[in-house]
């Protein structure tokens, strides 16, 4: 290895560096543009390690537990599950919200701090691209699998079939799957597009005649050529700017399911941007649970640093508060609006049969992140873990109690009844994570895990012309510098 | 290809010459290079860097894309799309032909109180569409605009050249370049601070 880590507690000091006449580096370590791309592409072109394989083993076999309950399903029907009247939804459709949720920190990251020219991003947005894409495939199977005949499923699309039919356009769950297909074909396509230049740097390095071959293919011919930069980035810009909107409209759309509904508890026209939060919320939750381990078992801690955590602990704990004011505002709505069964709905969502699963999500979402205040506990893994893990727990309570307890007690006492899921609901939600790890840790292993292209282009070197202090300056001598 | 070579005097190789390229070590020097190509007037030349470099296009001359026109225009198609696909099939009464010898009916039932014609339950739809091929039309009108995928390059038979995505910068002249002189453009590449030149043989 051309490098030697010198990651000492000073470059961590500089790196976190809040004076805003130093430019702190984003690249830590004294790594230059080779070190870089070594870190990365050695990932891609060695043996992974025992972590990798641990994980890996651990993860594709509940991928195939998985694969032997959808089997089951498929061959036995629905009723597996605890879903019932009223709670025909249950843990498909809260696993699917949870699901698209956690898939909206990876464009928000991409898009939305590109277009506001925030350089953190480079080190961690392909990580959280990844993550985007294989959320948004585990959220794809529960409505898939839960219309009962997923073989008929392609009936939600508007093709020509032998019943002479449209879909209905007017039901939300028709918009959902334009908007989640949307997103999920926009995610991967802006995902693979920033890919193209990096796999050319690994199909440059890569030793044996299969990565060559298969890098070769997907880098479709990428020279470096200026002219196609010129290009490239005009493209990757329009990409984010059309994302942008597109991250704010898919979970709006996911949440019309039930705005759109006469419910009491989901009749709410925050829902859209509080969802919206929530996703954020929680998708930057998983970027963390995912990004603190890796970097350390990987090697990846110049690239992704204490910097990148403690920027995400920043925006957790901004989209948290807007999550626990969003709390704060239906509680208030329904008391304000003067609708009995609207106020009997929260009342019953605090007091009722799953108490415990909103005091869970209260404690999870309002009270444990807190902690990232205090820059100590920004600074201690520990904490982070803790924050993140709870953000990740609260999240898919915060859409267990929205979904089950309103349906549990409607406008009718006498349509009353509990939801008691079965083995079968929790073995598959169990199961979507072997999914969602497995893809991810052969990400890991053979694409390029971190943006060099892009991680590089934010370095100092990178400028032609370096200003006092290592900040960079364009040819007329102005500072280029952003403060992030 | 079955072009005959020039007869080079140091290195006789075969195939056909496809251009020049010299090496940089840094992004200072590579910017001045590419200015003073610009500046003589060359036509068919390009700089090859890892990553994009803040400010090249003005050294270079690089006029601006057309590709925002493209997205526009597929934008407006996707909008378009949309609009019909959600108004025709769920407000008419008459049969939506969509491939011959395949009618298929509107869906024309009453529920949740909805309109026929209800224009904002369509948002959603339209939306994602003009998102949708906005978003095609920007990655591979880009990829078509560069002409990739091209997997065949002779750039890529160039063992220094492999540093381009890694950690080095290239200046590549074309033969065909109407400024191109073998000798004359490898001392101008070398005046302008390139560390290495070398010959690109198809």
């Amino acid at each position: 290895m051309s490098t030697i880590s010198n990651n000492t507690h000073d470059s961590y000091e500089k790196n976190l560096s809040q004076d805003p006449r130093e430019r702190a580096p984003l690249v830590t370590g004294g790594k230059d543009f080779s070190a870089v791309t070594s870190t990365v592409a050695d990932l891609a072109r060695g043996w992974p390690n025992i972590w990798w394989w641990a994980a890996f083993l651990f993860s594709s076999s509940l991928l195939a537990m998985l694969g032997g309950l959808l089997g089951y399903l498929f061959t036995t029907g629905t009723g597996i599950w605890g879903n019932n009247q009223p709670v025909a939804w249950g843990f498909p459709i809260v696993n699917f919200v949870f699901w698209v949720g956690i898939g909206h920190a990876g464009t928000l990251i991409s898009a939305i701090l590109f277009l506001f020219r925030q350089n953190w991003r480079t080190g961690i947005n392909r990580f959280a691209e990844a993550m985007t894409i294989f959320a948004v495939m585990c959220a794809a199977i529960f409505p898939g699998v839960h219309v009962g005949r997923p073989w008929l499923a392609y009936w939600l699309f508007p093709i020509p079939n032998q019943m002479d039919m449209w879909p209905q356009f007017r039901s939300p769950l028709l918009w959902d799957v334009f908007a989640v297909g949307t997103y999920a074909t926009v995610s991967t396509l802006f995902w693979l597009t920033g890919m193209v230049p990096d796999f050319a740097t690994l199909r440059d390095r890569a030793k044996n005649v299969i990565a060559k071959f298969a890098y070769s293919v997907v880098s479709i011919g990428w020279t470096g050529s200026s002219r196609h930069w010129h290009r490239f980035e005009k493209a990757y810009l329009i990409l984010a700017a059309l994302a942008t909107p597109l991250v704010l409209s898919v979970h709006s759309v996911v949440s019309f399911d039930f705005a759109v509904a006469q419910l009491p508890g989901w009749h709410t026209t925050i829902f859209p941007p509080y969802f919206v939060a929530g996703a954020i919320y929680g998708g930057f939750a998983m970027v963390i649970t995912l990004a603190v381990p890796c970097r350390k078992l990987f090697g990846l801690e110049d690239i992704i640093t204490w910097r990148h955590i403690e920027n995400m602990s920043k925006v957790m704990l901004g989209t948290g508060m807007i999550v626990a004011y969003a709390y704060g505002v239906e509680f208030f709505i329904a008391w304000y609006g003067q609708v009995p069964e609207e106020q009997f709905a929260f009342l019953n969502r605090m007091r009722g049969p799953y108490w415990w699963a909103f005091a869970l999500m209260i404690f999870c979402n309002c009270i444990g992140p807190q902690i990232l205040w205090f820059r100590k506990a920004r600074m201690n893994v520990w904490c982070v873990m803790f924050a993140a893990m709870c953000v990740n727990v609260g999240m898919w309570f915060e859409r267990f109690v929205i979904i089950v307890t309103s349906l549990v007690r409607d406008f009718l006492p006498s349509s009353w009844d509990l939801f008691k899921p079965t083995w079968v609901d929790i073995t598959m939600f169990i199961g979507s994570f072997g999914l969602f790890f497995t893809m991810f840790l052969l990400f890991l292993k053979f694409l390029p895990t971190c943006a060099m292209a892009e991680i590089k282009s934010v370095m100092p070197e990178a400028h032609a012309h370096s200003g006092p202090g290592g900040e960079a300056m364009d040819s007329e001598g102005r500072s280029d510098y952003q403060p992030d | 290809m079955s072009e005959v070579t020039e007869k080079s005097d140091h290195q006789p190789k075969p195939g056909r010459i496809v251009g020049i390229i010299g090496e940089f070590d840094n992004v200072e020097v590579l910017m001045t290079a590419a200015k003073k190509m610009r500046d003589k007037g060359f036509k068919r030349w390009d700089v090859y860097s890892p990553f994009p470099i803040h400010g090249i296009d003005d050294a270079m001359g690089i006029k601006p894309t057309i590709l925002p026109w493209i997205v526009l225009g597929a934008g407006v198609t996707g909008f378009f799309v949309g609009l019909l696909l959600t108004v025709v099939t769920m407000s008419t009464d008459t049969y939506t032909p969509m491939m011959p010898g395949t009618e298929i009916v509107g869906y024309k039932f009453m529920i949740s109180g909805k309109p026929f014609n209800s224009l904002p339950a369509w948002i959603p739809v339209i939306f994602e569409m003009t998102i949708l091929l906005s978003a095609f039309a920007a990655v591979f009108g880009m990829f078509l605009l560069n002409r990739l995928p091209m997997l065949y390059n002779p750039l890529f038979k160039i063992d220094r050249f492999v540093r381009a995505t890694d950690d080095r910068f290239f200046i590549g002249v074309d033969s065909k370049d109407s400024l191109y002189k073998r000798a004359e453009t490898e001392k101008l590449l070398k005046d302008i601070g390139a560390s290495a030149i070398e010959e690109v043989v198809d």
